[in-house]
């Protein structure tokens, strides 16, 4: 078996990488479905109809998207100047405890203005959680992923802490939960009778604003060049360290903004549960994306199908729900071999 | 029966044709040179008989044996040696423990020490080839290196030896060296192929020439019967005029640099200053050259001067104002054109498209983008349809991605980003590496210009034709030390190849500047302490 690079990549292979990486982790799941002693069309018919076979299925599927827009974008910009923030979690916790902090009757303002400020805050939370690691990072080449992966343990502490003590509900009957945030504060619904809030047009806003900024900006130029050579950057004159923070800086805002999210627009309030792991799954999100903002929508609509259908398939017959994470860490897996393949073909014989 | 024969050879990438019907034979005692442009298809082949690309058609016989395809160890077991351009060796090894590794199995390596170590003096006193054998690959020069990649290479018991570029990182005393050990190899029957872009050495060392262009033999001749101009025109395939260095008067002082040391941060290496004291001044109207053997703080001076790092001491005037940062934008904006000696790892974003390359250098400023924010996509593909035509960059447009370039044509991108500005300074490192005769002559060209239209230009080379072709002075760099310069028209070769070697230009006979002491510069005996 040999492997030779392709000279050129055909642009829909690129297009078609997903694609595929999908259905082969559909494939090897089944395998696991069939160990269980299920049958794979009735698991995966019944994932699907509990993904988007109802109007509730439907926006609960959109609803579990939000965060994990947010925090793929997250990963997107950064991973897009090679600064790998594994620590969008945390920060998705400080960008909850901001909005906490400031939306719990702190600060009243009209509705207008009230949701565009607990955002604000939120991302200047997610963002300072981020500015230690890149500042180590820059200054000391102290590696990113080490720090920004176990700051997330340190915050989740911190967070915890906060609802114990300063910023515990005396309403909560012990329960370490915030106080909720005030009317002014809550993203508005946007179906009725259903958990599907405002967060989610925020998120397709978001993503459109970053591919913008990637396509047609100084910084999105800098970013890109700094990720793809970061010594030809240098050399024409990019501050390199700069691009770098700024990345971290807007990476950490979007994961923040996340967690404002999850608090203003779906829970209401804070609790050391909002988060399943959004932070980490964004990562996710970002490479079956190829990183690319506008493809993080799809990306994170399809992770949380799984999700959300996984919940439902498991209530109907009898398969665990850890199926939604073998299925995405798989796919996860199946896109780095796909699109090794569109660059490189194997040869047999 | 021919030791070494290519039948027919055709390998295609796509729809490109890299060997293309390839045939010819090699016998023992006889040194081909394979002679052709960048991508013209001879690391294809060799690569292909070293057994790492299997070739779509034809094959390969090794004294009427057929060697199998896409073998690296069936290719070593056939008697092919290669010796790299870039040295394979590690560092830290002896001599001894680099030829057994990787021939002698690692259990082993303790008891076959003592044979190992009989049959590598018994080679090194046959072919000429001294080394020590205990002596550490890191202590050795890079002259020695190569001596032993070649020991390696015999050591396996090679018969045919492929050296790719081998002259590249030697002086001309070593490279002179190294001819007469492949002449005394060659005695011995061995056949060797012999790969170079200089034409000087072809015709020095090989017995016959294999010309390739775009992945055909377009020529084979006897190198008796073969001059310089003959073999540039095969090469080429049409008529390659070298440039004539026109009378100007030099103008006003543009880049000096006064007593300018740079201190080696890196407390890993050997410790040598990477700049120690050095002295230079290039005026309007002049090129001035750089010698020296790779590795002596070239890459450092070109350093300071493209605004990577600040002198530690000294100064460093550009235009009469101090430069005592290190900013590369800063450089830039103050009137530098720069051309890195690596392209595809500091000249551009292989992987971002073209218009986008050319831009790099001033993001922030109108017409590129408006108010420092948005680029102006329009204006910028205008601008870089313009420098495609006026730099001649063969492409399939402003939005093709950059890595697909030639080497040719991404260095023209390069000094159409770099030139377009009219910059004062210009710096030119290794400018032509790599690239072919014809782009060759095309970035001499543009270096000329620039010194007939007033900038001041510092050409860092390797190559001493290239040198003695263009630059009106000429100095020589020596583990940090720069020589004083001296006037090109009255230096030789050889004198240069002695200062790069390190021996001192006592004569000062040739000295442009006469009260300048030689002996701060050059020529200290005394090599720094590791630290």
């Amino acid at each position: 078996m040999q492997i030779e690079p392709r000279e050129h990549v055909a642009a829909w292979r690129i297009a078609l990488a997903p694609v595929a990486a999908v259905f082969i982790s559909l494939l090897i799941g089944s395998v696991l479905i069939l160990w269980v002693g299920a049958s794979v069309l009735e698991a995966y018919s019944l994932l699907v109809k509990g993904a988007v076979g109802s109007s509730f299925a439907l926006t609960e599927t959109l609803t579990r998207s939000i965060p994990l827009i947010f925090t793929g974008l997250a990963a997107t910009i950064a991973f897009r100047a090679k600064f790998y923030n594994i620590g969008a979690e945390g920060q998705l916790y400080c960008g909850a405890l901001a909005a906490t902090f400031f939306g719990t009757g702190l600060i009243t303002l009209p509705p207008l203005l009230m949701i565009p400020f607990l955002m604000l805050v939120g991302a200047l939370a997610g963002g300072a959680a981020l500015a230690v690691p890149v500042m180590l990072k820059t200054h000391l080449k102290v590696d990113e992923v080490v720090t920004t992966l176990l700051l997330n343990f340190v915050i989740l502490l911190f967070v915890g802490y906060f609802l114990e003590g300063p910023l515990k509900d005396p309403m909560s009957m012990g329960w370490p939960q915030a106080e909720p945030i005030i009317d002014e504060g809550l993203f508005p619904s946007l179906v009725d009778k259903s958990r599907l809030h405002f967060g989610f047009v925020f998120a397709i806003i978001g993503s459109v604003l970053c591919w913008a900024m990637m396509r047609f900006t100084v910084w999105g130029y800098e970013i890109r060049a700094v990720g793809l050579n970061a010594s030809a950057a240098k050399f024409a004159g990019i501050n390199v360290n700069a691009t770098v923070i700024r990345t971290a800086l807007i990476s950490g805002g979007l994961a923040g903004i996340a967690g404002v999210s999850e608090v203003a627009g779906l829970k209401g309030y804070l609790t050391l549960d909002i988060s399943p792991g959004f932070g980490y799954t964004g990562i996710a999100v970002a490479m079956l994306a190829q990183l690319n903002p506008l493809a993080v929508i799809l990306s994170a609509l399809f992770i949380s199908m799984i999700y959300v259908g996984a919940d439902s398939m498991s209530r109907a017959i009898n398969i665990p729900t850890y199926i939604a994470d073998v299925l995405v860490g798989l796919s996860v897996l199946s896109i780095l071999v796909s699109v090794m393949l569109t660059r490189y073909r194997v040869r047999f014989r | 029966m021919a030791l070494l024969a290519f039948h027919n050879i055709t390998k295609r990438f796509g729809s490109l044709v890299a060997n293309d019907d390839i045939s010819f034979s090699l016998d023992r005692g006889e040194v081909i040179a394979l002679l052709g442009e960048n991508g013209a298809g001879k690391t294809t082949l060799m690569n292909i008989l070293y057994g790492h690309y299997t070739a779509d058609e034809g094959y390969i016989e090794v004294d009427g044996q057929k060697l199998p395809a896409g073998q690296t160890d069936a290719a070593i077991n056939a008697g092919i040696g290669m010796v790299h351009q870039h040295f394979t060796l590690a560092e830290n090894l002896t001599v001894l423990e680099n030829i057994m590794l990787g021939t002698e199995s690692l259990w082993s390596l303790g008891q076959k020490r003592a044979p190992a170590k009989a049959k590598l003096a018994q080679m090194s006193k046959d072919y000429g080839l001294k080394v020590n054998p205990d002596a550490r690959i890191a202590d050795l020069s890079v002259g020695e290196r190569q001596r032993v990649e070649i020991l390696k290479a015999l050591y396996r018991d090679a018969r045919v030896l492929i050296l790719d570029e081998p002259t590249a990182v030697l002086t001309p005393q070593e490279a002179d060296s190294l001819f007469k050990t492949l002449k005394s190899l060659t005695k011995e029957g061995f056949a060797i192929i012999f790969i170079s872009h200089k034409l000087h050495e072809i015709l020095a060392i090989s017995t016959r020439v294999e010309v390739l262009r775009r992945g055909k033999i377009v020529g084979s001749i006897e190198t008796e019967k073969a001059d310089r101009k003959l073999l540039a025109e095969m090469m080429v395939g049409r008529t390659v005029e070298r440039p004539v260095l026109e009378q100007m008067t030099i103008g006003k002082p543009i880049v000096e640099l006064e007593d300018v040391s740079v201190e080696d941060k890196n407390k890993d290496t050997s410790g040598i200053p990477k700049l120690n004291q050095v002295n230079l001044t290039v005026h309007q109207h002049e090129i001035v050259g750089i010698a020296g053997v790779a590795g002596n703080g070239q890459s450092t001076l070109a350093d300071l001067l493209s605004g990577l790092e600040k002198p530690d001491a000294g100064t460093f005037t550009l235009l009469g104002n101090a430069v005592t940062s290190a900013s590369p934008a800063d450089i830039v904006h103050r009137g530098v054109g720069r051309i890195p000696e690596d392209r595809h790892s500091s000249g551009v974003v292989g992987e971002m498209m073209l218009w986008e390359n050319l831009i790099s250098e001033d993001l922030r400023h109108a017409p590129v983008s408006k108010a420092g924010v948005l680029i102006d996509r329009k204006a910028c593909l205008e601008r870089a349809n313009k420098l495609i035509d006026a730099f001649d960059i063969r492409c399939e447009g402003p939005e093709a991605e950059t890595k697909l370039l030639s080497g040719g044509n991404m260095q023209k991108l390069i000094l159409a980003r770099a030139l377009s500005p009219q910059p004062d300074f210009i710096l030119a490192n290794q400018p032509v590496r790599g690239l072919d005769e014809g782009a060759i002559a095309y970035v001499h060209g543009q270096l000329l210009a620039a010194r007939k239209r007033g900038a001041a230009v510092l050409l860092i080379s390797e190559d001493l034709d290239e040198l003695f072709a263009l630059c009106d002075r000429i100095a020589v760099m020596y583990h940090g030390n720069l020589t004083p310069s001296y006037d090109a028209k009255t230096l030789t070769t050889a004198e240069v190849g002695l200062m790069m070697a390190g021996t001192n230009h006592s004569e000062q006979t040739h000295s442009e500047n006469t009260n300048h002491s030689v002996t701060t510069n050059s020529g200290n005996e005394e090599q720094p302490h590791a630290n």
